[in-house]
């Protein structure tokens, strides 16, 4: 026994966690590392706009822009946009996550319904998204469903195609796992099939997020009252190039804001990945 | 006992992996299935853990025709095969969760203990080393108490070092559960350090070309005379078994082996 024991020892000398781990910068440090960009770039532009280099009317400073977001809040606009545009998004973001998964895995549920689905899906896919439009104006006319449905559409594939293909990479060896255990049909699923595609899965909402980000700009110029795209077509129209850039940076704001969400909702359920905490 | 009776297997692309194999298991044997890559002896396991079914012939244990994945036959692979989602302690403990909570605890304590990683029963399998690795997956097959544990090539992936902690720990658990053991592995000094018996086997088609009983007391010396002896004619034995087939039908034996 006690050879066993020093043997242990030197085996876990060897063993990862016993490394110091490498420090790593604080969250705030990386944080301001961040902004150093931006704020260099926006000062220059600020500058620029002082000095006569740019044109004011075109390229309006920072300080415009945060005046225009500023008062569109106070007045309590900029909330209502807000509020359309992302209930369109989660509305269609929805839609496309229920069908993507479901489809993904009826067709990676069996070589023969992935054979029956999967080409027509990809025809489907090489079809540009916003191609539908005219086809969902006329189906579902021009107010809310036919700009979820767009949204939808977009969300649909990268899930879809996520989905099938987490299941379709699941490692028969560890299915061979369940099988030695003599796992049925359905804890099979629910403790083996359902743990191994849970990354790439989440990484597939992730995108289909973004896309439906995307999605919903394309929606709203289709012709909306209301919505951050509406702020773009009409600062366009009104040559207010303030406000579109206003638009633009509540875009980027809101779309970081879902995905880190999304990330962080998914957190806890991914601790046991290799790869999820980068170094440094 | 496991009573392998002359089973073929020849894989769909009339590959025939294994020819009129029998073999039999005493209670509490271990058996070494030795031979060069391709001879069959994975399939074997396979056939044996109700993973693969037999074109001919039947394996039985204890009298029961085995055809699928059966409770009192345990498997530890080549790799660890841990689940990467579950802690070591679940993992340990994922063959037995039918079983009551306090009691399933009781095990997995039991065989973590006996494997030497109680410390680690909170950790992911990522933090592991190799060797700790496959020893959780010894550890996982044997929680449910298996009369048989297969093994194929378990440790070859493993330095020398670790590997042959990893024998101790084998006849530790081998001892303490006495299952019956079936360890097939390309390791001639394994197979003569571990088992009592060592099978032979040659390849295209898979067959046994011979079988060794050792009489050799535990605890053996890796480095006494005796085991030094046993080693070369197991050797002589399987050099023999490729030469056979090479005499058949073989031209280029050089460029093959």
């Amino acid at each position: 026994m006690d050879a066993i024991q020093q043997r242990d020892a030197a085996d876990e000398a060897a063993s990862p966690v016993t490394a110091a781990p490498a420090a790593k910068p604080r969250f705030g440090v990386r944080f301001a590392l961040g902004l150093l960009l931006p704020i260099a770039l926006g000062i220059a532009w600020e500058i620029g706009v002082a000095k006569g280099y740019l044109q004011a009317r075109l390229m309006p400073p920072p300080s415009r822009i945060f005046k225009t977001l500023y008062d569109l809040a106070i007045t309590g606009e900029l909330w209502v946009h807000i509020g359309a545009t992302l209930a369109r998004v989660f509305a269609g973001f929805a839609l496309g996550t229920i069908f993507g998964t479901l489809i993904g895995a009826i067709a990676g549920a069996s070589r023969i319904s992935k054979d029956i689905i999967d080409p027509t899906l990809q025809g489907f896919r090489s079809v540009p998204s916003i191609a539908w439009v005219p086809l969902f104006i006329l189906w579902l006319g021009i107010f809310e469903q036919s700009k979820v449905a767009l949204i939808a559409v977009g969300c649909f594939f990268p899930v879809y195609l996520g989905v099938l293909g987490a299941i379709s990479s699941v490692d028969r060896k560890t299915v061979e796992v369940g099988r030695m255990f003599r796992l049925s049909q359905f804890s099979l699923v629910r403790r083996i099939l359902l743990p191994a595609i849970l990354p790439a899965y989440v990484l597939s909402l992730r995108q289909g997020l973004g896309l439906g980000w995307m999605f919903v700009v394309a929606a709203e110029f289709m012709g909306a009252s209301e919505g951050l795209g509406y702020l773009l077509t009409d600062g366009q129209q009104l040559g207010k190039a303030d406000q579109i850039i206003a638009a633009i940076l509540t875009f980027a704001v809101l779309g970081k804001i879902t995905d880190g969400l999304l990330a962080a909702a998914s957190k806890p359920f991914l601790t046991w990945q290799d790869a999820f905490a980068p170094k440094n | 006992m496991l009573n392998i009776q002359s089973v073929d297997k020849v894989y769909p692309n009339g590959t025939r992996a294994l020819d009129r194999v029998g073999l039999n298991v005493e209670q509490g044997e271990i058996v070494a299935v030795v031979g060069g890559s391709g001879c069959g002896k994975s399939t074997l396991l396979r056939l044996a853990a109700g993973l693969d079914q037999a074109t001919r012939g039947c394996i039985e244990l204890d009298g029961e025709v085995i055809s699928a994945p059966h409770e009192c036959v345990g498997m530890i692979f080549q790799e660890p095969r841990l689940l990467p989602w579950l802690t070591v302690a679940d993992n340990v403990g994922f063959g037995i969760s039918h079983l009551p909570r306090a009691k399933r605890e009781a095990i997995v304590g039991e065989v973590l203990l006996r494997v030497g990683l109680s410390d680690y029963a909170e950790r992911w399998p990522r933090e592991l080393s190799g060797g700790q690795a496959q020893r959780v997956a010894i550890a996982r097959a044997l929680a449910p108490r298996p009369k048989v544990l297969l093994l194929d090539e378990p440790f070859s992936a493993l330095d020398a070092f670790t590997r042959a902690s990893l024998h101790e720990h084998v006849l530790d658990l081998w001892r303490a559960f006495k299952p019956m053991l079936v360890l097939v592995t390309h390791d001639v000094e394994e197979a003569a350090y571990l088992a009592d018996r060592v099978v032979v086997m040659r390849p295209r088609p898979g067959r046994i070309s011979s079988v060794f009983d050792l009489d050799l007391k535990r605890p053996r010396d890796r480095y006494s005379p005796e085991l030094e002896a046993t080693k070369r004619r197991i050797l002589n034995a399987l050099d023999q078994s490729l030469r056979e087939r090479t005499a058949g039908d073989e031209l280029v034996p050089a460029a093959a082996i």
